[in-house]
């Protein structure tokens, strides 16, 4: 008996490998088709002909590595035959305790690096000294100069969690609230819980970022950031569609464009100021979304977003054909700037720079695009705040959980599905014509689908409903896509496969908060307290 | 009136390919109840697949065009429908039981992949394909007007019949076609009767793929240039017809699909061409307010 248990024990093993061997096998061959077809067949035309190229190698070496990975996973991840799998997460264990451990010295570090420049410049250089040399030389030192950068990051994000700590435990003295105990200023009460605080902090940096990226670089880190913003504003208007009202707006990037044409348009042929328009932008996209929204809103989800996606094409159709009005293809040029009160942005001596008496720098402008931007964006999440504890906002989301719940309820799902359009329209609009000030040039060009996928991605990979989601992901989308600025031409083949990687892995999103804004009061637990608290 | 009739058979044609590819939006839908959103970017696959084998066969000397139009057709069907595995398999089957936004997110990102691949891959020019199925009969003739059907029509239209019925009786009479309804009925209580739900959708997402590789086919023969974009202004438009038809429906598609050609090209021929797909899509939002389930489909029951 104990003979055949150890054979069966030790034959075991081997028919689970048996097993991972030939799924490797079937997953290479299937891949060898994919790739054979595509990869391995280029059709080039050559001389008002079509020739084929034969690259086989690569469709075999694709097939090969998929393979690999195939059966490198099934062995330690999937099946777990081997038990180097089994000791990884304790090791993993010991690793993050060490983390723990550096995380000070990495704080002191990127503290230097930040502080002063000549050693950012300094840690760039060490790849020379380690011997180095050619192309291999810059591509360590722009390595390494990303390190120092995304270190001298971390500081900066600590130092504004440390910071946003600080006034919490400051007003907690000032203004004691019952039921709350004063916080001390003790190294434990200001580390602990410390990712508490990311949202204020990101706000603190976002407030003295233009300060915080002085230097030669600071005219790319605002156009970046201005871009970032505009992202996130975006992204806070489509939350309240998706993520709130459950709707899935594929045409999202539609009224984005009304706003920026209404914009354009109406400063370019009245020369309205741009502090009127906005207001106009957003209510002549608000108005898109109900003359959409009403006739659709009665669909089903999925045909709610075909029907969008359709209304984002017939838009960017008529743009481009409606020559007369829009512009066609070639869009508006000339699009009056914003300017500071009143005050342009240029080399006149009436200019903002005369005014101040400051030295013309064209970083001005753009610091204070950044600024109008930032205000726009908390504008909106401040509004999705404030709704989302009216009436109309806990109608939203009911609506998204249950929507023949809220029907059976008496709440009118067609106009709360229109606000919830409406209100995510308006806040494109805002965006769209800030987008056509900042620009002074726009076109068909910018509002494609691509742009509302973006939109939705940055949502979705947030996670749906979450504010601080959104900026988390439009942060790694933006800041990804100018870190990979080398390798533009993959860059969207990386951005989808992403999106299909982290929705299979987080179907919830980033953050997967999806607590109801509103409850009654504070949740209790039922206890005899409350019985003996209601006696006394 | 003549050109009326050409506009028609111009139509028809058209027609044919938007309902091939329909097909496969319309059994998906009706099985899992999603819009495989990757589905445009899969018939823009089966082209290129279909143009590689083109050139490959002739390359090799044969020479003998019903030949190697039915070797092209087999191939392109066959390596697609990997495709469409492949992509049910990686991008849908992990999130079938999640919430209902998430297969279609990854189905937006899968598009985004399968476009930007090909692109890398095959380059962005257009790959345009010498005329491969010449001639065509004069079928009327009068005030200096011919109304010509070429061979390529006629072999487009053919094709499309011949599969149509194929398709129908697999889903009518074979065990396979009975798996799908049952499947599309009720998934939980088919799978309890011992129909392997998994395999059901994966062939169902093949025999989609592979009608796609078809429409491929004929695209290309048809009008001879390729880009990796064509998935996904014919893949709006499919849906719309899949729509249009009533979805789930398998005669509904072909259907929605011939209204929708035909719309396409008479307005491009009586109006004008730029607003062509305005015209295609504004019949989508139409349909769906005044006839929600479509020309041939069940109206909607909805279960609490």
């Amino acid at each position: 008996m104990a003979a055949t248990e150890a054979i069966a024990a030790s034959d075991a093993p081997r028919s689970v490998m048996g097993e991972a061997l030939r799924d490797a096998g079937l997953a290479g061959l299937v891949a060898f088709i994919l790739f054979g077809s595509l990869v391995g067949l280029v059709t080039e035309p050559q001389q008002e002909k079509l020739v084929l190229t034969y690259q086989w190698e690569y469709a075999l070496g694709l097939a090969l590595m998929v393979a690999a990975v195939r059966f490198l996973l099934d062995v330690f991840v999937w099946r777990r035959v081997v038990p180097v799998a089994a000791a990884l997460p304790q090791g993993l264990m010991r690793y993050k305790r060490a983390l723990l451990t550096a995380l000070p010295a990495l704080y002191i570090l990127g503290g230097v690096l930040f502080l002063i420049p000549s050693f950012r410049e300094g840690f760039g250089a060490l790849g020379g000294s380690a011997g180095f040399e050619g192309e291999w030389l810059s591509r360590i030192t722009t390595g390494l100069g990303l390190v120092s950068i995304a270190i001298s990051g971390l500081f900066v994000l600590i130092t504004g969690m440390l910071a946003a700590r600080l006034v919490r435990i400051f007003v907690s003295w000032t203004r004691p609230q019952a039921g709350q105990a004063q916080m001390a200023l003790t190294p434990q009460s200001l580390t602990r819980d410390l990712m508490s605080e990311l949202a204020p902090a990101l706000l603190i940096i976002a407030l003295v970022l233009p300060l915080l990226v002085a230097g030669p670089q600071q005219r790319y880190a605002m156009d970046t950031a201005v871009r970032v913003v505009t992202m996130i504003m975006l992204g806070w208007g489509l939350n309240i569609v998706v993520g709130l009202a459950g709707l899935l707006d594929l045409g999202y990037v539609a009224f984005y464009a009304v706003g920026a044409y209404s914009y354009a348009l109406i400063a370019t042929e009245f020369g309205w100021s741009f502090w009127v328009c906005l207001p106009l932008a957003g209510i002549f996209a608000a108005f898109f979304g109900v003359m959409l929204g009403f006739p659709v809103l009665r669909l089903r989800g999925d045909y709610l977003a075909i029907v969008t996606l359709a209304f984002g094409e017939i838009i960017r159709i008529v743009l481009i054909n409606w020559q007369s009005f829009t512009g066609g293809p070639s869009g508006i040029n000339n699009i009056p700037q914003l300017g500071f009160f009143g005050l342009p942005f240029n080399r006149s001596d009436t200019g903002f720079h005369a005014f101040f008496g400051l030295e013309f720098n064209s970083v001005h402008r753009i610091i204070f695009f950044y600024y109008v931007i930032l205000a726009l964006a908390l504008f909106t999440n401040f509004v999705t705040k404030r709704l989302r504890r009216l009436p109309i906002g806990r109608a939203w989301e009911a609506l998204r959980e249950d929507e023949i719940a809220c029907r059976s309820l008496g709440i009118n799902t067609v106009t709360t599905k229109l606000t919830a359009f409406a209100i995510g329209a308006m806040f494109a609009g805002f965006a769209g014509s800030f987008f056509a000030t900042r620009q002074g040039f726009i076109s068909p060009e910018s509002f494609t689908f691509h742009e509302s996928a973006l939109v939705l991605a940055v949502v979705v990979l947030g996670g749906l409903g979450s504010q601080i989601g959104v900026v988390i992901a439009s942060i790694a989308l933006i800041g990804s896509s100018e870190f990979f600025r080398d390798l533009e031409e993959y860059r969207l083949l990386i951005f989808g496969a992403c999106m299909v990687l982290l929705m299979t892995w987080r179907p919830r999103g980033l953050v997967s908060t999806r607590t109801p804004s509103a409850v009654l009061n504070r949740p209790k637990p039922i206890t005899a307290d409350i019985v003996e608290g209601s006696r006394a | 009136m003549e050109y009326f009739l050409q506009q028609l058979i111009n139509g028809l044609t058209l027609g044919s390919i938007y309902g091939l590819i329909a097909i496969g939006y319309t059994m998906v839908y009706g099985i899992i109840g999603m819009i495989n959103f990757a589905h445009g970017d899969i018939f823009m696959i089966g082209a290129f697949i279909a143009l590689a084998a083109i050139i490959g066969l002739a390359s090799i000397g044969i020479t003998f065009i019903p030949l190697a139009l039915v070797a092209v057709l087999l191939i392109a069907m066959i390596v697609t429908a990997v495709w469409g595995w492949t992509l049910e398999r990686i991008a849908y089957r992990p999130l079938r039981t999640s919430f209902r936004l998430a297969p279609l997110i990854t189905a937006i990102g899968a598009s985004i992949v399968l476009q930007n691949f090909v692109q890398l891959t095959q380059s962005a020019r257009v790959k345009p394909l010498p005329p491969v199925v010449t001639g065509g009969y004069t079928v009327m003739e009068g005030n200096g007007f011919s109304v010509n059907i070429s061979n390529a029509q006629l072999m487009i239209i053919a094709t499309t019949i011949i599969l149509m019925t194929i398709f129908s009786l697999i889903i009518a009479k074979t065990p396979l076609g009975r798996a799908q309804r049952a499947c599309e009925q009720d998934r939980i209580m088919a799978s309890l009767s011992g129909v392997n739900v998994n395999r059901t959708i994966s062939l169902t997402f093949v025999m989609g793929a592979a009608l796609a590789a078809v429409a491929g086919c004929m695209y290309l023969l048809y009008y001879g240039v390729i880009d990796f974009f064509i998935g996904f202004i014919a893949g709006i438009k499919a849906f719309t017809a899949a729509v249009l038809g009533g979805i789930g429906s398998l005669p509904g598609a072909m259907l929605g699909g011939m209204i929708i050609g035909l719309i396409e090209v008479f307005w491009a021929g009586y109006f004008n061409t730029a607003y062509k797909d305005v015209a295609a899509f504004s019949i989508l939002a139409i349909v769906l307010i005044f006839l929600p389930s479509g020309l041939l489909g069940r109206p909607e029951v909805e279960k609490v």
